[in-house]
């Protein structure tokens, strides 16, 4: 069993991990317009011509 | 479309350091996705434009740009050009408010699943461990690593619920928030103590289990609020008003409404709406004050005389003073008004409050009396204090307290896509309760513009080229003629005189339309009804007498007999003459109308049939009938009432239409038997949960499957009424921009 001892903390540095990117993305604006980001991936302006 | 003239629009721009500025656009007329390219495409397409980037959920429009190249007019001109009705606007200070708290909300969210998920990782090994082989130190180990985390999550993330219940609390009164707040603290500080008992069972799974799903709750009712709260936004900014204001020197500048303060001078021309409060210096003129009084009739005004934001200046350009509200004034008499009839509503209390009001005490006392009679029974001491804490955390009134949330967002939403918004949380509960529907006349039950009443009767041809010579007229009665064509060109060499008419040769022969004298046509007659405003039409030998005036709702009739038919019991309370408002009432076939009245007298009507017991729907638009519209136990505005009004209504409805009246409380009512519903299905689960606890069953198993499955029913039993089929006269499609049918007159004609 001993290794839980790892194994548990690092489960738990990946969760917290997976909520720091989310505060980070909430901060970034991402979901200040979640019906318009639908429809962006679509356009194709951000490519060079 | 007409020229726009040059708006001053400085008000909103934002200079930011490096030279650019920002602005804030609402758009009109955003549908799709298509619009997303159209419109970033067109700003970028402009130089001097560093970005552009339009929000879809919103509609609107964050330009940055340096105003070296373009000013800010011209970019809202660009948009036009695109087809696209642009305004800026700033964000209300509420709106602001609003949004940081959704903010916060979703945080709060964000750490109580992470925290949730993390927690019930653990507590599972522990349960399939504590009936198979798990070491106790193994599970001393999970006990702890599941504190560290629940601790400060829930510490965080309980925020929105320990601080209203500590406002709940200090103000004396035991809301929902308390009985959560306190089942958390109980759940947590009782898993600690047992973790250092090397106890069998913790709750810290239950707990945050707990916030998790309250915290959904939360989030989406204030999502649909903000939602509503910023199309109103749009709206309020897309009508663009614009004053023209005089400058030292006597130079006019166009400016939005919201620049001007208290001192300036302002130029009202005639046709216009007077755009602020004030009093007039120089010129006189005919008004007409329906939207403030009610009243039909215009009124002659001087100088010296005062004005009144929405009224409209008929014939003469008045030079007026912006002043704020003074002593005695109408203005100042309506807002005390308001602020004393405010009162009684704040004390109306909402449904979960209510339920929370007798749930608290008895589960508490419940939680008591277990521990007394553990205690009784020959328990020791720590067994029987974990028995009555699980009693509580059982209790936890996490369907309770979703029961009535989840059925205000799917109601909420339902209404918003009909076009009516609600300003106040609790004005779904407020509308079930009506009985009595205390409609205004002018701009209610009759559209808020004047239209011409005896077509039918008229020459088709002559009314047409009287309709297009009207199009070159700014004539409050001229645009009304011109609004049965809205899609004529006006003819090239129409002249407009001053104080009489407007006239234009068609087809070799002088066209007239204006004043009877002008006309040369005076028969002496009176006309058909007393509300009727005449103008006339000459054109040679023919002539027509056109009679103007404020129609009914296209609706009215269908919805007063539906809303009759739903059982209430329906009247008119009127700031216009008697002799106005009971022919119209008759053809309604409202039999209690009464005309003539103050904003004092209409609440004195109010108040009186709430002493018989009645609650009141009042629905109204004018300045006079704010009072009224607070003093009501729930109250509705068409789009076109004043600020003040809607201010004070609890919901706003969009359109030309009435029907929204009978919707909302159609909705109302069946959100209130669904809330009821929920409460009922809280409380059978707690019939059902509160036994197994008190007997000490309940394990931290039981308490998370029975947390769940009860707030899974309650959730479910909502969304019940997105089943429920719309009226499909009655929709006004949502996307196909509402804020158009709000809009007054002139855009129209564009």
């Amino acid at each position: 069993m001993n290794v839980l001892v790892y194994l548990v903390p690092i489960a738990l540095v990946l969760g917290f991990g997976g909520l720091l990117a989310f505060l980070w993305s909430l901060k970034n604006g991402q979901y200040d317009d979640v019906e318009g980001t639908a429809y962006r991936i679509l356009s194709d302006e951000d490519l060079p011509n | 479309m007409q020229a726009a003239e040059a708006v001053d629009l400085s008000l909103y721009v934002r200079p930011a350091e490096d030279g650019t500025s920002r602005m804030d656009l609402a758009i009109d007329g955003v549908d799709c996705a298509a619009c997303l390219d159209d419109i970033e495409g067109a700003m970028k397409a402009c130089a001097g434009v560093v970005s552009a980037r339009l929000n879809l959920t919103t509609h609107r429009l964050a330009v940055v740009w340096r105003q070296s190249d373009i000013d800010a007019s011209g970019l809202v001109a660009i948009l036009a050009r695109a087809g696209y009705r642009a305004y800026p606007f700033e964000q209300s200070r509420v709106e602001a408010d609003e949004q940081r708290r959704s903010l916060w909300l979703l945080k709060c969210l964000a750490v109580a699943g992470f925290a949730a998920m993390n927690v019930m990782l653990l507590s599972i090994s522990v349960w399939s461990g504590n009936v198979g082989d798990i070491t106790p130190e193994t599970r001393d180990f999970f006990h702890w690593l599941s504190a560290l985390i629940a601790l400060p999550a829930a510490a965080y993330a309980g925020q929105p619920f320990f601080r209203s219940a500590i406002a709940g609390v200090r103000a004396g009164k035991l809301n929902m928030d308390f009985p959560i707040s306190l089942g958390i603290c109980l759940a947590l500080g009782m898993s600690v103590v047992e973790t250092m008992l090397h106890g069998l069972e913790a709750y810290f799974d239950s707990a945050l289990m707990l916030l998790l799903f309250l915290l959904c709750g939360r989030y989406l009712d204030q999502t649909m609020r903000r939602r509503t709260r910023a199309a109103a936004g749009n709206l309020a900014a897309l009508k663009g008003e614009i004053a023209h204001r005089l400058s030292e020197e006597g130079a006019i500048v166009a400016v939005p409404v919201a620049a001007l303060v208290a001192g300036n001078r302002i130029l009202v021309r005639p046709g216009d709406r007077v755009p602020a409060d004030g009093c007039i210096l120089t010129g006189s003129s005919e008004i007409d004050t329906s939207i403030v009084t009610g009243e039909t009739m215009r009124a002659k005004v001087g100088p010296g005389a005062r004005v009144y934001a929405g009224t409209i200046n008929f014939d003469g350009a008045l030079t007026v003073e912006v002043t704020a509200a003074g002593e005695g004034t109408l203005l100042d008499d309506v807002a005390r008004l308001v602020d004393k009839a405010g009162e009684a509503r704040s004390r109306y209390m909402r449904l979960a409050d209510r339920a929370a009001r007798v749930y608290a005490p008895v589960v508490h006392a419940a939680a008591a009396s277990t521990l007394v009679f553990w205690l009784i029974a020959g328990a020791s001491v720590h067994d029987a204090i974990i028995i009555a804490i699980s009693v509580l955390i059982i209790t936890c009134p996490c369907a309770l307290a979703l029961a009535v949330p989840a059925v205000q967002v799917v109601a909420s939403g339902h209404l918003f896509r009909a076009g009516v918004y609600l300003n106040a949380a609790d004005a779904l509960e407020r509308l079930a309760d009506i009985d009595t529907i205390v409609f205004d006349k002018t701009g209610t039950l009759t559209l808020p513009e004047p239209h011409v009443s005896n077509a039918a009767a008229l020459p088709q041809d002559l009314l047409a080229a009287g309709a297009r010579l009207a199009a070159s007229s700014r004539h409050p009665l001229a645009m009304a003629v011109a609004r049965i064509a809205p899609d004529l060109v006006p003819f090239e060499d129409a002249e407009e005189v001053a104080g009489a008419g407007v006239r234009a040769m068609v087809g070799g022969i002088e066209m007239r339309l204006g004043s009877a004298s002008f006309c040369e046509s005076d028969d002496g007659t009176a006309p058909s009804a007393p509300d009727v405003s005449l103008i006339h039409l000459r054109h040679g030998e023919r002539r027509a007498r056109i009679e103007i005036r404020q129609n009914l709702r296209p609706d009215a009739r269908e919805t007063v007999d539906r809303l009759r038919a739903m059982g209430y019991e329906l009247r008119i309370l009127s700031g216009d003459r008697p002799e106005a408002v009971l022919p119209l009432a008759a053809t309604l076939g409202i039999t209690n109308a009464r005309g003539g009245l103050d904003p004092a007298a209409k609440i004195a009507e109010i108040e009186a049939l709430r002493a018989q017991g009645r609650k009141v729907l009042m629905v109204g638009d004018g300045l006079n009938d704010a009072p009224a519209l607070a003093a009501a136990h729930a109250s509705l505005s068409p789009i076109t009432a004043v600020d003040l009004a809607q201010a004070q209504a609890d919901a706003v409805f969009l359109g030309e239409r009435l029907a929204p009246v009978a919707q909302s409380l159609d909705v109302a009512r069946q959100a209130r038997s669904l809330m009821r519903q929920n409460l009922g299905i809280a409380v059978v689960y707690n019939l059902l949960a509160v036994p197994l606890a008190v007997v000490g069953l309940v394990t931290p198993l039981i308490a998370a499957a029975a947390m769940s499955g009860s707030s899974i029913v309650v959730t479910l039993n909502a969304l019940r009424m997105r089943g429920v089929p719309r009226d499909p006269a009655s929709q006004t499609p949502e996307r196909k921009s509402p804020a158009r049918l709000a809009l007054v007159t002139k855009e129209h004609r564009s």
